[in-house]
This record gives structure tokens, C-alpha cells and sequence, in this order.
């Protein structure tokens, strides 16, 4: 009998990535493909594939509208696919709500608050936002999780605040007294850094950020793809991740709220679905989480999404992430052996997600990603939508490799190996890097 | 890979050209939102309308070296010529970056500039090869200079998110 964290066996690891059709295809003049950029969006098992396949050969109809036998159908396995990726995180499916992609549900939160915060009607002081009132965020945030609250602050009048991040590529910490205090009302976070890997306290920071009143709203698009994640743990009142960095279709994300206040917002996009009743004047809303999915929504990609989860479970997101981190592991070993090669965040050993960002200096991060392209490599380069980290760590752009359940410490070496090709290809001074 | 000439490395390492100078008729700052690659460039013209002359383009370049060579090739194809055969030039650069590989570019006209041919097989590399050439001509409109008929084609989407 396996343990939960057991690493895979060659053969188990063969027989899993068989079940990513994509893989087995090559690139550029017949390379195979070595896929190391999960972190932007994960590839789709054949399971996932099937299941959005057979929702539009078997049970197509818009959900929630219809009383034929397709529409119930449709909005069984709709409704399923909520209960099973609600469970995969430890909520319950009226707390999930599913959006476009992780950066609507985030927007989703932020536009509650503006809704709120315009005189007239009924409104729950928590989210209404004004001159005097704070948005506390960091400066690791992918800019989804920064300028949806940017442009709250510009609607609202409230002022953006941010925790620094050191030259380490944690958050300092050090002024969280003067950071987050009573005027804070909103506090948004990351959990796990898409650049840096670095993972946050975000169970001790919700604390904190609850003892002073403020609501807080966790980006988990890195953390629950690679990690156990549970809403109870995490603390969080809102947590937004997206399907397709899980193994799951594109266009399906997931907000989930605690169910009180979701109950207590203002909708975002209105419209068809969201309603309880409709006069010409005006109307009322249906309850959460129908009240924030206006329009006939995306079922066959959260029913792909569910498919997604489902297989997560039956592989093991412990294993998952012991696995995911023994690529790390390697892959710091290997890039600490080249004194030309500077990592980027967290030490080895420390807990990270599955991203490790690396710079070669005196070589841009698009020609190093090039020249790995031209072996087959596939990283992502630049500053991977989290500009101001860049800034904050002193690098115009990085490399970024990140991995998935899929990829194996053979891909790890040939990143490494290739990645030798660039001081060959630029004509670097090795012996001047390394004093 | 046919990206990275010899040519190429050279001028990126060593840009010809480069720094800014002074005196000049219009400084624009351009930037690749991809991947924050970053180009400030300076013109300065003498004559005008058809007379017009580039006497000097002036930059710091902080990029790739796709980007920094192909400033460093601008200012070589374009310092003393007339401001009606840089258009050209740039038309032509552009033609040959934007043809995935189909044009092969005229070194007559794009000097060392051909050796960026091979960047037209990589469309999210053609943003870089014309960062400093879209900074330039920005900044000959903000000169005075007519640029509608030469700058009406659009460069390629890709790559241009993030």
C-alpha cells in the first residue's frame, strides 16, 4: 500500500502523463515537449476532455431555465460540479460561485464594495467604502489581485496601502501595526506567490486583518492546484482561484465566500438568472450564489472543472504537492551549482508552490526563454503579471518554470540542460560570474 | 537557432549609438508590456518637409538583445539620411519582421538590419525587433513629422498582454 506522499513510481508517472493527450506532441523541428509553465495554465487530462464532450452530446441545455428533461439534466450536473469542487476546498456549494476566470471573481468582490458604496438603498456597512477607509494589499500580487482594488480605491475615494516585500521575496512584515489597523476594510493577499513560490501566513494575516474588522480576500489560483487547501484553515473570507491552472477548462473560476456575506453583497454583473422578481422599476435577486452568476453561465466547463477535482482527488493533492515539491528541490539544486544562474525567492527547503523564478544576469529573461524554447523547453518569461514584485526585487523580468503532476525530474534536467546552452549562445564570462 | 546572429549579439552588447543626447526635437518613452522592456529615444532633425534630415537618434535601451540590437541598428540605418528614406526603412523592417518568415529582408536598405530576419518566425518576439522603431517614428510625428502613410499597417497582437 502507497502512503499519501509517496513519490511516483516511473511506470505510475508514464501512466499519468498518458492521460495528457498534449504531451506526447512535439515542437520546434520535432523536440519533445518539455512543459514547464503550469503556473500560467495547466494541460487537461482526457477525463476533463470527456466530460465537457459528454455534457454537450448528452445533457446540453442552458441550466436553471427549462422544465424538459435536458435542462434538469444540465442543471443536475451543474449544481454536482459546484457540491464537488465546494468539497475539494472543505466549503459548502452555496459558497461557491462560479466566474469567467479567477480575475472576475476577484473583480467580482471589489465591485460589490463600489455597488455598495453609492448613496440610496439598503446597504451593510461592511462594504461600503469611502474617503478615510484603507485597501491593504501586498506588493507580491499578481495584478489581478492588485488593480481591481487600484481602481476600488480611484471609484471609492478609500486610499491603497501595501506590505513591502524584501529583497528575499517575502512579505515584511515589520510595519503590519501601521499597515493594518480600523481603517482597513479590505485585505487582499495571495497565497501562494505565481512568481516566487513563496507561500504566505495567510491563516496568522486573516487573523490579524479579522481582529481590526476588515474583510479578506486570498488569491488561491497557485495554492489550490499544488496544495491542501481548506477555507476553514485558511481563515479567509473570500478565496478566488481559477480552473485552468487545475486541470481544468479555460473560462470557468471560482469565488468562494463565507455564505453570510455573500447573502449580504450587492451583485456584480446583472441580468438574466440572478433575479427573484422583475417589474419594470426595479427587481430583487435570487440568494447567493445564484444572485452572482447573471446570463446562462458555464456549465460545461464547470463540469469539466468537477472532473478536474475528481481527478485531482483520485491521484492525491498530497502527492500532488510532495511530488511537485521534489521537482523544486531538484531543480534549486541544480540552478544553485551555477553561480551565473540567481534565484529568486524563497530558499531550498522552505515551504514554496510549484514556481521557481530565476534570472541570468547579463541575460535578458526573453532570450533565456528562448533559447530553452528552441530545445523544446516551454517557461514563461517577463514579469508574469506581478510588475511590481519585479520592481520590488530588482530584476526587470525573470524566467519562470513551474510545474504540474505531469512533469518528471527528466524534464527538470532537461531544463537545466538546455538552460547550459545560454552562456554558450551569449558569450557569457563564467569564470567572471563566478568570483 | 538562426535567432541569435553573431550580428545580432554584437550589437547588442555593444550598441552603436547609444546614450542620450542632446540637443533634439522630441524624446518619446516607449514599453513592451510583456515584459517591461523599456526604450527612451531622442530625435533631432534639420530641414523640414521634404529636406528633412535625421541628424541624430540618441536612446537607453533597457531589454532583450533582439530589442537593444535593433535600436542599435536603427540609429546605424537612419543618422543622416532623410527623414522620407527612414520611413522607408522602418516600412521595410517592418514588412520583413511581420512576414512569419516569408521576406527576407533587403540588406541594401535594413544594413545590418537583416540579420533580425529571423525573428519573423517568432511572432512574440517581433514586439522586442520594433520597440526601438516605434519609438522612433512616434517621435518624428511628435517633430512634425507626417507619418500617416508609412505607419497606417499594425504590428502583430501577440505577445502584447500580461
Amino acid at each position: 500500500m502507497t502512503s499519501a506522499t509517496a513519490s511516483f513510481t516511473d511506470q505510475e508517472l508514464t501512466a499519468l502523463r498518458g492521460e495528457f493527450p498534449i504531451l506526447t506532441r512535439t515542437v520546434r523541428d520535432g523536440r519533445p515537449l518539455v512543459y514547464l509553465d503550469s503556473g500560467a495554465t495547466s494541460h487537461k487530462p482526457v477525463a476533463v476532455l470527456d466530460a465537457e464532450r459528454a455534457f454537450y452530446e448528452q445533457h446540453n441545455a442552458a441550466v436553471h431555465r427549462g422544465a424538459h428533461q435536458l435542462a434538469e439534466e444540465a442543471t443536475d450536473d451543474f449544481e454536482a460540479a459546484r457540491a464537488t469542487i465546494a468539497s475539494f476546498v472543505g466549503a459548502s456549494a452555496d459558497e461557491v460561485v462560479f466566474t469567467k476566470n479567477a480575475t472576475e471573481a476577484i473583480n467580482l468582490v471589489a465591485y460589490a464594495f463600489s455597488n455598495a458604496s453609492p448613496t440610496g438603498g439598503p446597504k451593510d456597512e461592511r462594504f461600503v467604502l469611502g474617503p478615510g477607509d484603507e485597501i491593504l494589499v501586498t506588493e507580491m500580487e499578481h495584478h489581478a489581485n492588485l488593480v481591481p482594488w487600484q481602481e476600488l480605491a480611484r471609484r471609492t475615494g478609500a486610499t491603497l496601502r501595501w506590505i513591502p516585500v524584501d529583497a528575499a521575496g517575502a512579505l515584511d512584515l515589520s510595519g503590519l501595526d501601521d499597515l493594518l489597523t480600523e481603517r482597513t476594510k479590505i485585505f487582499a493577499v495571495t497565497h501562494v506567490s505565481n512568481v516566487l513560490g513563496t507561500v504566505n501566513p495567510v491563516t496568522e494575516l486573516a487573523a490579524r486583518a479579522h481582529a481590526v474588522g476588515a474583510l479578506v480576500v486570498v488569491d488561491a489560483c497557485q495554492s489550490v492546484p499544488h496544495l491542501p487547501v481548506d477555507v476553514a484553515t485558511l481563515g479567509a473570507d473570500f478565496i478566488a482561484f481559477s480552473g485552468h491552472k487545475m486541470y481544468g477548462p479555460m473560462g470557468v473560476g471560482v469565488l468562494w465566500g463565507r455564505a453570510e456575506l455573500l447573502e449580504a453583497m450587492p451583485p456584480f454583473l446583472t441580468g438574466g438568472s440572478m433575479i427573484e422578481l422583475v417589474t419594470m422599476e426595479r427587481s430583487t435577486y435570487a440568494p447567493a450564489p445564484q444572485k452572482f452568476e447573471a446570463g446562462v453561465p458555464n456549465a460545461a466547463q464547470a463540469v469539466g472543472l468537477a472532473a478536474a477535482v475528481r481527478w485531482i482527488e483520485a491521484v492525491g493533492i498530497e502527492r500532488v504537492h510532495a511530488h511537485e515539491a521534489a521537482l523544486v528541490a531538484r531543480l534549486l539544486a541544480a540552478l544553485a551549482e551555477r553561480p551565473w544562474v540567481r534565484t529568486v525567492g524563497p530558499a531550498a527547503g522552505q515551504l514554496r508552490g510549484g514556481a521557481v523564478a530565476f534570472v541570468v544576469d547579463g541575460v535578458h529573461a526573453h532570450d533565456v526563454g528562448q533559447v530553452l524554447d528552441d530545445a523544446g523547453v516551454a517557461v514563461r518569461v517577463g514579469h508574469h503579471c506581478a510588475w511590481p514584485l519585479h520592481r520590488a526585487v530588482g530584476v526587470a523580468a525573470t524566467t519562470r518554470a513551474s510545474f504540474a503532476v505531469y512533469n518528471t525530474p527528466a524534464e527538470v534536467d532537461a531544463l537545466v540542460e538546455a538552460l547550459d546552452r545560454v552562456p554558450v549562445v551569449f558569450g557569457l564570462d563564467l569564470e567572471r560570474a563566478a568570483s | 537557432m538562426d535567432l541569435y546572429q553573431e550580428l545580432i549579439l554584437e550589437h547588442s552588447k555593444r550598441p552603436h549609438h547609444a546614450g542620450l543626447r542632446e540637443p533634439f526635437d522630441a524624446e518619446v518613452h516607449h514599453i513592451n508590456p510583456t515584459c517591461g522592456d523599456e526604450v527612451t529615444l531622442r530625435v533631432e532633425l534639420t530641414g523640414t518637409g521634404d529636406d528633412a534630415v535625421v541628424r541624430d537618434v540618441s536612446y537607453a535601451a533597457q531589454g532583450c538583445s533582439i530589442s537593444v540590437a535593433s535600436a542599435s541598428v536603427l540609429a546605424d540605418e537612419v543618422i543622416g539620411h532623410s527623414v522620407g528614406e527612414a520611413l522607408e526603412t522602418f516600412a521595410a523592417m517592418r514588412d520583413m519582421l511581420t512576414s512569419r518568415g516569408k521576406v527576407p529582408g533587403d540588406e541594401t536598405v535594413l544594413g545590418d538590419g537583416v540579420a533580425l530576419s529571423g525573428v519573423s518566425k517568432y511572432p512574440a518576439r517581433v514586439k522586442c525587433a520594433l520597440l526601438g522603431w516605434t519609438a522612433f517614428t512616434d517621435a518624428l510625428a511628435r517633430s512634425g513629422v507626417d507619418i500617416s502613410t508609412t505607419t497606417t499597417d499594425s504590428t502583430p497582437r501577440q505577445g502584447v498582454s500580461s
